[in-house]
């Protein structure tokens, strides 16, 4: 089926498979491999990208259902030169290790604020009247849908911090 | 041969005059991984347009295939060729070797009609996109003899034997002690299977040129995946040319190739095509190396002050029929505490199910999950506080063996982190803390894991742009070995990091033994090292013997190294014009590491002291880490930042086997329980809170030039044994059956009225 996606801010049409998930639509077809396959079964995050701006699965979705969707990945995060600030956090706080659930936290941690910002409670959320306050509990309860085996959490922890300018 | 007082002199690194040895500098490779560039294995660029493999999986344990057909897959959309054991290309038989340096034995694939273990490969389709070869895979039919096979560990106990070539090791007399003790601990310990569970699945993309193949693929050693292809083609190794440049996630598993590398490369030759093949997370459960169950009986006999008296591990393990492997539990006991009479050994249980193999900190994982809540229990009956247990405890030389300690800051790590902790708030009566309907409770145990030097090989060129490039056939994944190599050869070069480059996983670049072990780091980083003094000396001969250098004529060896130049009173060369002038390539120089001739005269180890604080729901028996807390005392640290993640990364993999992780076998087929990452459970961020580690100064000069040793595998030793330990000083509640899951939990609180 011949699909048009809004990828990173540009329109990509491509006959796609109808079987071909947004992973593999953007991994193969697009030759955006940022985005990592670790379990294609939306258990471990590592494939979250935005999608009109909220976080998903892109392993979990198929490709033909997001025709003049706006989809954001890794790739579409950092500038010319300058790292996006979750990026650059999760650089200086070593917040990864083999580096392949990588770009799902980040996007994920991108998601999150936006999130946090648009007043969305979680499961962790206190008050559910007022604004929502970033608290670790709020960042880690938020993040726990990006496992990452080398289990970099207290420097992921410390890094969404810092790219919210939240002080530890 | 060296000795190690020849590595006790200073050097550029042990003197650190730029500083560079220990900064926490950003990872070498951070921005690839953050902006999702770097290539793992399966994301390379390919020459021409790949073609995709898909593998198929047998679903019966053990037995014959009696037929197999695959004519309705070869006809679907897009397949290019669909092999089974009947027509898949001819291959090496299974450990065969004619390569006479060959580090492994060839590994087939869909070698033949039988079925060792559910999840087998029994089938491979190559189809031109992912979602045809899959398709296509769902469409072969297989038929099956089933024959009678042993899947249940703990019923199969009474077949287990002696672990072949292997002895109890046995000092004094283990019985007589023991019940001549006038305090006694007799208890057994239960640690379950469990899966690395890498983020990256196994991967291998591979195409050919002429009678040569080119594979990336994602493995922890260089060669041994190098040398395992070209035996299983039945090829010299020089055919065969290996990348692993980016890994995402090893933990052990990755140690060896799996049928992803096999059947991308016979495929790529059938095809004439570049083809990229990665298992699926279900293949990652049933089709590669596990951590295999053990249970392990301690006893413990002390006097009344608490010396031990008498000591024993024994260990009862399990591997696959035909590929041995030991779950070394017991071993580490061997060097921990002093007690006169000791036993310890292993026995092997022979399973239907897939090998059994490394896992991050292979022995000392589980196996501390046993001694050190023994040792707490002992503490508890002694009316001793558990560090004080431990203190008196604490042997002079290695006990095993009677060698003398190279450096062991054991008691150190205790008593700081005792102290970092509040361990002085600790009640020692449990189930008296409560906050709200939760129990709470701390524990503590200690860390020991051995420390390796392998020999290694590095090479170094520094061109006349003024860089120096390392190379060197070693690995990352995930450890930090390309920051640290570049942090040696800055140090060493007297350069900074920004004219440092660093390419590893390359069969083509001198060898090194790959990332395991916890012996990475001092390996590959004393090649290295190695290395760049061979490079210092080279470029001081080339200013001396240069005209053109403002050096000429001097003596090499007063030479100095610092800011790019080579240094002799108020006179400097720079080491980018001597580079330069020595030719299009620069210089270029090789150099190596070995263990020393006298290495082993000193009991090698590094050590660590785990504190933990958890929670018991009185309501539900859910275990909840409040902070977990460990000091580490690993040698010289190359680089702070890297080497803590490294620490806390284990102890979290601690977090993991005391509360969540476990994959029994299903009896019925053979299966694991958990073939993915929703039902087996590795921790997540809301698992972790207030996790924190230090490492303590310290440089050990008998394990390498550097002083420096391993940190990969010391943070998961004992981690978990703290938390069940907390767990017991929250609640009352002994568990010896990890993991502590809140059934469990509940049913010890029930039984005991609570």
């Amino acid at each position: 089926m011949l699909t048009t996606i809004r990828v990173n801010g540009v329109d990509r049409a491509a006959d796609v498979d109808p079987r071909m998930s947004l992973l593999d639509f953007l991994r193969e077809r697009l030759d955006l491999k940022g985005t990592k396959k670790g379990c294609d079964h939306g258990q471990c995050g590592a494939c979250t990208v935005l999608v009109n701006g909220v976080r998903i699965n892109a392993c979990l979705s198929l490709a033909v259902m997001h025709e003049g969707d706006q989809v954001l990945t890794v790739e579409g995060l950092a500038g010319e030169e300058a790292l996006h600030p979750v990026q650059h956090a999760f650089l200086v706080e070593d917040a990864f290790q083999c580096g392949y659930c990588t770009p799902g936290q980040i996007c994920s941690a991108v998601g999150l604020l936006a999130e946090v910002a648009a007043g969305q409670p979680s499961e962790a959320t206190v008050d559910l009247e007022g604004p929502v306050v970033l608290t670790d509990a709020e960042i880690r309860e938020r993040m726990s849908g990006n496992i990452c085996r080398c289990s970099a959490y207290p420097q992921i922890l410390a890094a969404v911090r810092r790219a919210a300018g939240v002080a530890a | 041969m060296s000795t190690v007082r020849d590595w006790a002199e200073p050097n550029p690194v042990t003197e650190n005059r730029t500083g560079l040895i220990g900064k926490p500098v950003d990872r070498y490779e951070g921005r690839l991984k953050v902006t999702g560039t770097a290539p793992y294995a399966y994301e390379v660029e390919t020459p021409s347009a790949p073609l995709y493999g898909h593998i198929v999986s047998s679903t019966i344990a053990r037995g014959r295939i009696t037929a197999i057909d695959t004519k309705a897959a070869e006809s679907a959309p897009g397949v290019v060729l669909a092999w089974s054991h009947l027509n898949v290309p001819e291959q090496a038989a299974r450990g065969a070797r004619i390569n006479p340096r060959s580090q492994r034995g060839a590994n087939p694939a869909l070698a033949s009609d039988r079925v060792e273990h559910y999840g087998q490969s029994v089938a491979f389709i190559l189809a031109d996109t992912p979602e045809n070869a899959r398709a296509a895979g769902s469409l072969v039919r297989v038929a099956y003899a089933e024959e009678p096979a042993d899947l249940d560990f703990l019923a199969s106990l009474a077949k287990a034997g002696p672990a072949p070539g292997e002895e109890d090791a046995r000092v004094g007399d283990f019985e007589a002690g023991y019940s001549a003790s006038e305090v006694t601990v007799d208890g057994t310990w239960f640690s379950p299977l469990q899966n690395h569970a890498q983020m990256e699945p196994c991967a291998t993309t591979a195409w050919w040129e002429g009678d040569k193949v080119v594979v990336h693929t994602s493995i922890q050693m260089v060669k041994g995946g190098q040398h395992a292809l070209a035996e299983t083609l039945g090829l010299p190794s020089d055919r065969v040319r290996l990348f692993t440049r980016y890994i995402g996630g090893g933990f052990g598993g990755k140690g060896q190739s799996y049928d992803d590398l096999t059947l991308a490369a016979l495929a790529s030759r059938a095809s004439g095509r570049p083809v990229r093949v990665a298992y699926t997370r279900q293949q990652m459960f049933q089709a590669t190396i596990h951590r295999p169950a053990v249970q392990m009986r301690v006893r413990l006999g002390a006097d009344r002050t608490g010396r031990l008296n008498a000591m024993a591990i024994e260990a009862v393990t399990h591997c696959a029929r035909n590929a041995p492997f030991v779950e070394h539990a017991a071993n580490f006991a061997r060097n921990l505490y002093a007690a006169p009479h000791r036993l310890t050994g292993h026995r092997l249980v022979r399973l239907d199910i897939p090998h059994a193999g490394a896992m991050r900190a292979p022995g000392e994982a589980p196996g501390m999950l046993s001694l050190e809540c023994a040792m707490d229990e002992l503490a508890e009956t002694l009316g001793l506080d558990p560090i004080e247990l431990r203190i008196r405890n604490e042997p002079e030389v290695d006990p095993d063996n009677g060698k003398p300690f190279s450096v062991r800051q054991l008691v150190r790590c205790m008593r700081e982190g005792a102290q970092q902790f509040g361990w002085d708030r600790r009640n020692p009566v449990p189930g008296a803390v409560r906050d709200g309907r939760w129990y709470v409770g701390m524990g503590m145990a200690t860390a020991i894991r051995g420390n390796f030097l392998l020999p290694a090989k590095a090479g170094l060129r520094v061109t006349g742009d003024g860089l120096a490039t390392l190379t060197q056939g070693m690995t990352d994944i995930g450890t930090g070995t390309y920051t640290i190599l570049a942090q040696i050869t800055g140090e060493t070069l007297g350069l900074t990091l920004d004219k440092v480059r660093v390419e590893l996983g390359d069969s083509d670049m001198p060898p090194a033994p790959g990332s395991g072990g916890q012996f990475g780091a001092a390996t590959a980083g004393s090649a290295a090292f190695e290395t760049g003094m061979v490079m210092r000396r080279r470029l001081a001969e080339l200013a001396a013997g240069d005209p053109a250098s403002p050096l000429y004529g001097e003596d090499p060896t007063l030479m100095d190294f610092a800011n790019g130049n080579i240094v002799l009173g108020n006179r400097s060369a720079s080491l980018a014009a001597l580079a330069g002038r020595a030719g299009p390539e620069g210089v270029y120089v090789e150099g190596s590491i070995s263990p020393a001739a006298d290495a082993r005269d000193w009991s090698q180890h590094t050590y660590g002291a785990h504190f933990a604080e958890v929670g018991v729901d009185s309501v539900t028996g859910e275990v909840r880490l409040r902070r977990m807390f460990g000091v580490f005392a690993a040698g010289r640290i190359l680089n702070a930042k890297l080497a803590k993640s490294q620490i806390t990364g284990g102890m979290i993999w601690g977090v993991g086997a005391a509360l969540t992780e476990a994959n029994p076998v299903d009896p019925r087929f053979g299966s694991f329980l958990h073939q993915d990452l929703g039902g087996y459970l590795a921790p997540v961020h809301a698992d972790i809170v207030n996790l924190d580690a230090v490492l303590l100064d310290e440089a050990d000069d008998k394990a390498n030039p550097m002083g420096i040793k391993g940190v990969g595998e010391l943070g998961i030793c004992g981690a978990g044994a703290a938390i069940a330990n907390a767990v017991y000083n929250a609640c009352g509640v002994r568990l010896r059956d990890y993991p502590l899951t809140p059934d469990k939990v509940l049913a010890a609180l029930e039984a005991k009225g609570l």
